[in-house]
């Protein structure tokens, strides 16, 4: 039997944001392996269900096991004659149960996940980790995100926040994180989730970044 | 837990291995070096083996490990062969040796990658690294020497290369890596796998290809 | 039936001295006595239709469903008895979930029914144990193998289909259905030669009212199992009526 571990493949910072009618999450593309920039095409912002955005940091392998564990879930309760109809809300509680039951056994899913989306005029955003700590927030952030940019984006928020600022803030904090983190790359994605829209997540793109804080001025 | 880890006397396959997928199959390569420390107990050694008619795998890590896994995987593909009646996805393979990894990464040392040709996605690469999972890639290196030449093959490969260009790309490669990692070496065993089935090739170690030493 | 009462039915154990397993052959007449099931496979997928006999007036309006999914991908059409239907069903659904947890994809139809076949074989061995009391249609379409029909019977028995029927009415359904051009029909059209043959089957003098359960997988609703949109069953249910009427107001004439 597994008793603990550490994250071998691993991806870092996620952020999330609300906006007014909606959701905001965004990660940068890359599986660390060590120091070793590896895989440079993991796809850390996903969809679970109808309505939920799920952004995972740490071991990326035990991030694609949670998400099977959440497919399950909701095949289970599918029906010809409605969608799985679980809340944003209700996955982020189950996901917490599902950590905290791992941790103790000993044998945690070793990742910080943002959970958020928006279903019946709730929107929610929420966090989720490897110990099974869980909570709600209007901002999120996991790994150096929670020092560098968690800042940026309660500074930034208010709640008439639209979608194009929110993108804005999550952009800027992303890009910080690039200059900052050395466990980035600088090709990212973002995901919205709003009531009207559903789930969109971008493919991913580059930011563009400024060096010029490095000219020499003599 | 403490990282898995070769006990003592453990023989490794400190290992230079690749993988490149074209249109329509795929090249996999590897040194033939075998070492026990810095004991070189096989200098011959093939570290390409058969999971089924069209899959095959490049195994790093623990030689005992990985041969463990690539016995048990293949049984599994030849009974999956006969359920589905037909050859069995290059996936699917790499799906099987990705769980056994994972539901294992306290005692398996293994990293290895899974490649072939199959009739839905044709020729692909997939990577297990170490912890288990699996990764897709258009092309794919592992094992010790790999470390070495990650510039290189970032620099040199192309999408959409030939057959023969994806020979040439893993011959330099690995005679790259062969060089600069202590445990890797020998000689050079590639494949290749197609619709038609698979041709082996080895490249004797007096005549690799040289590069600012030649 | 000639040899009811001869002894040799009372346990699936034992052959009669002519070769048959009674109880296998009970348990085929509990799916003949069910209301009709259709599925018919056509070029861009299989659509099930399924006449489900309303036992009280007071059921809820598309409750107790005879059509039924496993996964997301596979349709499934039940007659006979509806709990051990059911039972076979959940079978599926833990074989299917073990195929995508060990090998990453949907396990295919051809595959479930073999399984899901041998599993019920198995329940015309022994004693203590009786048959499946029902025929499952299992139905999927998927780019690479295009659409797939099967039949598993409480024998074990299993048979890819281009069209099947079972229960009732299955002898004028069958009728039917080889009359239809599978092979360039659509599965809007099948849906509403499904309708037409569930309609016509039915006998209304001897049985109660019944609700129709129209479903398909096809291209169209992206390889998952879905029921009919409610504008096209209506619309087939609307023909179908239509034409039965016009049927009777000739046989008037005569």
């Amino acid at each position: 039997m597994q008793r603990t571990q550490q994250p071998i493949v691993t991806g870092t910072s996620v952020l999330g944001i609300k906006f007014d009618g909606g959701v905001m999450v965004a990660a940068d593309t890359l599986g660390s392996y060590g120091s070793l920039a590896r895989f440079r095409d993991l796809r850390r912002v996903r969809q679970a269900g109808e309505y939920t955005l799920l952004g995972g940091s740490g071991d990326y392998m035990d991030f694609e096991a949670m998400l099977e564990y959440v497919d399950e879930l909701l095949l289970e309760d599918t029906t010809l004659d409605a969608p799985p109809s679980y809340t944003p809300r209700e996955l982020h509680q189950y996901l917490a149960r599902i950590y905290y039951n791992k941790r103790s056994e000993f044998d945690p899913l070793w990742n910080q996940l943002v959970v958020g989306g928006v279903r019946d005029g709730d929107v929610f955003l929420g966090y989720v980790d490897l110990q099974g700590t869980h909570y709600e927030d209007e901002t999120v952030a996991t790994g150096y995100g929670s020092y560098i940019a968690r800042p940026l984006l309660r500074e930034a928020y208010r709640d008439d926040l639209t979608e194009a600022e929110a993108r804005k803030v999550l952009e800027d904090a992303m890009r910080v994180l690039f200059y900052r983190d050395a466990r980035t790359i600088n090709r990212i994605q973002i995901g919205v989730a709003t009531e009207a829209g559903g789930i969109d997540i971008s493919e991913p793109f580059e930011l563009e970044t400024d060096w010029t804080v490095g000219i020499r001025k003599h | 837990m403490e990282y898995p880890e070769l006990k003592k006397g453990e023989v490794d396959l400190g290992t230079s291995i690749m993988g490149v997928a074209f249109d329509g199959g795929v090249v996999i390569g590897a040194d033939s070096r075998t070492t026990t420390g810095s004991y070189i107990a096989n200098r011959v050694s093939d570290k390409l083996t058969q999971l089924a008619d069209n899959i095959y795998c490049c195994r790093s890590g623990s030689a005992a490990d990985t041969q463990a896994v690539a016995e048990y995987v293949k049984f599994h593909l030849a009974m999956h062969k006969e359920e589905i009646g037909g050859e069995p996805k290059v996936s699917v393979a790499a799906r099987v040796v990705g769980s056994m990894v994972y539901n294992n990464k306290d005692s398996l040392m293994a990293g290895i990658i899974i490649a072939g040709w199959d009739e839905v996605d044709g020729g692909s690469v997939h990577i297990v690294p170490l912890g288990g999972g699996v990764v897709k890639m258009p092309f794919a290196i592992g094992g010790s020497g790999s470390t070495y030449i990650y510039g290189w093959v970032d620099d040199n490969y192309k999408e959409g290369m030939t057959r023969d260009e994806c020979i040439e790309f893993v011959r330099n490669g690995l005679a790259l890596a062969m060089a600069r990692d202590g445990s890797s070496g020998g000689l050079i065993r590639m494949a290749v796998i197609d619709k038609d089935g698979v041709e082996r090739m080895m490249i004797p170690g007096n005549e690799l290809p040289r590069f600012f030493d030649k | 039936m000639s040899s009811i009462g001869t002894g040799y039915d009372l346990s699936s154990t034992t052959y009669s001295p002519d070769g048959r397993v009674f109880q296998v052959e009970y348990a085929s007449k509990a799916v003949d006595n069910s209301g009709t099931a259709v599925g018919i496979r056509v070029s861009d997928g299989v659509v099930f239709g399924v006449e489900k006999l309303l036992i009280s007036p007071m059921l809820l309006h598309g409750s107790n469903r005879r059509v039924s999914t496993i996964g997301r991908h596979i349709g499934v059409a039940s007659s006979g008895l509806v709990a051990d239907a059911r039972a076979l069903i959940n079978r599926g659904n833990q074989e299917a979930n073990a195929w995508k947890s060990t090998y990453g994809e949907e396990i295919s139809v051809k595959v479930l029914t073999e399984r899901l076949a041998s599993f019920a074989q198995v329940y015309t061995l022994y004693g203590g144990v009786r048959p499946f009391g029902c025929a499952l249609l299992l139905g999927s379409w998927t780019e690479a193998a295009g659409p797939q029909l099967y039949m598993i019977q409480p024998s074990g028995e299993a048979y890819g289909y281009f069209g099947v029927a079972v229960g009732k009415g299955k002898a004028a359904c069958k009728t039917d259905i080889e009359k239809l051009d599978l092979e360039s029909m659509t599965c809007e059209e099948a849906v509403v030669e499904i309708a037409k043959m569930i309609h016509s089957v039915h006998d209304s003098d001897k049985d109660k009212e019944y609700e129709l359960e129209l479903s398909w997988v096809c291209r169209a609703s992206g390889g998952r199992h879905q029921l009919v949109p409610a504008e096209l069953r209506d619309s087939a249910l609307a023909i179908a009526t239509a034409e039965s009427s016009d049927d009777d107001s000739s046989s008037d004439d005569d």
